[in-house]
């Protein structure tokens, strides 16, 4: 039977939205405060969804040390404290929490085996979150 | 089609032990959750059904009615409860949130049924705030 496990997980980092393909006018016009040059900074929580079959021998999609150590060797001392505008992925696209979903993804999408990632989802505060299922149909 | 979801709270003890294996094993897989003497949490389960607004009533189903059925099938039985020791499904198979979630299932998907004009989608229980498993029926 086909069911979904979700651990959500937490790290701080500093960011800010940014494009050398507008003009200084046009950043400040399109990210408001989020363009300040100075960056600012977000409590991140991100959930990371495995779906798969129940394991009849452990009861289990995925076991949680296993989910855990991934998430903290790729996620976590990756990006915890860390301002994101400097990392590689950041370089040529804006460091939105779109992008950066996305970017969680695609770093975490082949780690599992045969247990599959079926959704990131990065909340930058309580009232802003963001999905990613890996394309363009929207999950349930 | 409306999707509709209903929150109920229970706490339970449960421990994570796979009987046909050593100690060993089950303390490397199951870590801390392999406490024979049981640990536990406050559970919070979310169960959504979907249907069609009723024309007269307006309702996919009438709420109070899923509540008591949600008490009924799910509370009674697991509120306060020793998950392995005390309820039925889990004398064989280990309550993890994944197993909850399909047995809660399986409890629910008759009654909601039976009722007309909406059926189970989605049973997702939380073990804490960060931690919560989902089954939609899939086989």
């Amino acid at each position: 039977m086909k069911a979904y496990f979700t651990r959500a997980y937490h790290f701080s980092a500093s960011h800010r939205l940014h494009t050398e393909d507008l003009s200084a006018e046009a950043n400040r016009a399109t990210f408001g405060k989020c363009n300040n040059p100075h960056g600012h900074g977000h409590n991140y929580r991100v959930e990371v969804t495995i779906a798969g079959p129940v394991d009849p021998a452990t009861g289990m999609v995925i076991n949680m040390a296993t989910l855990d150590a991934v998430v903290h060797e790729k996620i976590f001392t990756r990006f915890d404290h860390m301002n994101l505008n400097l990392d590689p992925l950041f370089a040529k696209q804006v460091s939105t929490t779109e992008n950066l979903c996305i970017a969680i993804f695609d770093i975490l999408k082949d780690q599992f085996g045969t247990a599959q990632l079926s959704k990131i989802r990065v909340e930058e505060t309580e009232n802003n979150f963001f999905e990613y299922s890996g394309d363009e149909t929207l999950p349930d | 089609m409306i999707l509709l979801t209903r929150r109920a709270t229970f706490s339970a003890a449960h421990y994570y032990w796979n009987p046909a294996w050593s100690e060993e094993k089950n303390l490397a897989t199951f870590g801390k959750c392999a406490n024979r003497n049981g640990h536990g949490h406050n559970y919070t389960l979310e169960v959504t059904v979907s249907g069609t607004p009723d024309p007269v009533s307006g309702f996919v189903v009438d709420l109070k009615w899923l509540k008591d059925v949600i008490e009924h099938e799910v509370l009674d039985i697991y509120d306060h409860r020793h998950l392995n020791l005390e309820v039925p499904e889990f004398a064989t198979i280990i309550p993890t949130t994944e197993n909850m979630a399909i047995a809660i299932w399986k409890r629910l998907e008759k009654p909601v049924t039976a009722a007309g004009g909406a059926s189970l989608a989605r049973v997702r229980v939380y073990e804490t705030a960060d931690i919560f498993a989902e089954y939609r029926g899939e086989l």
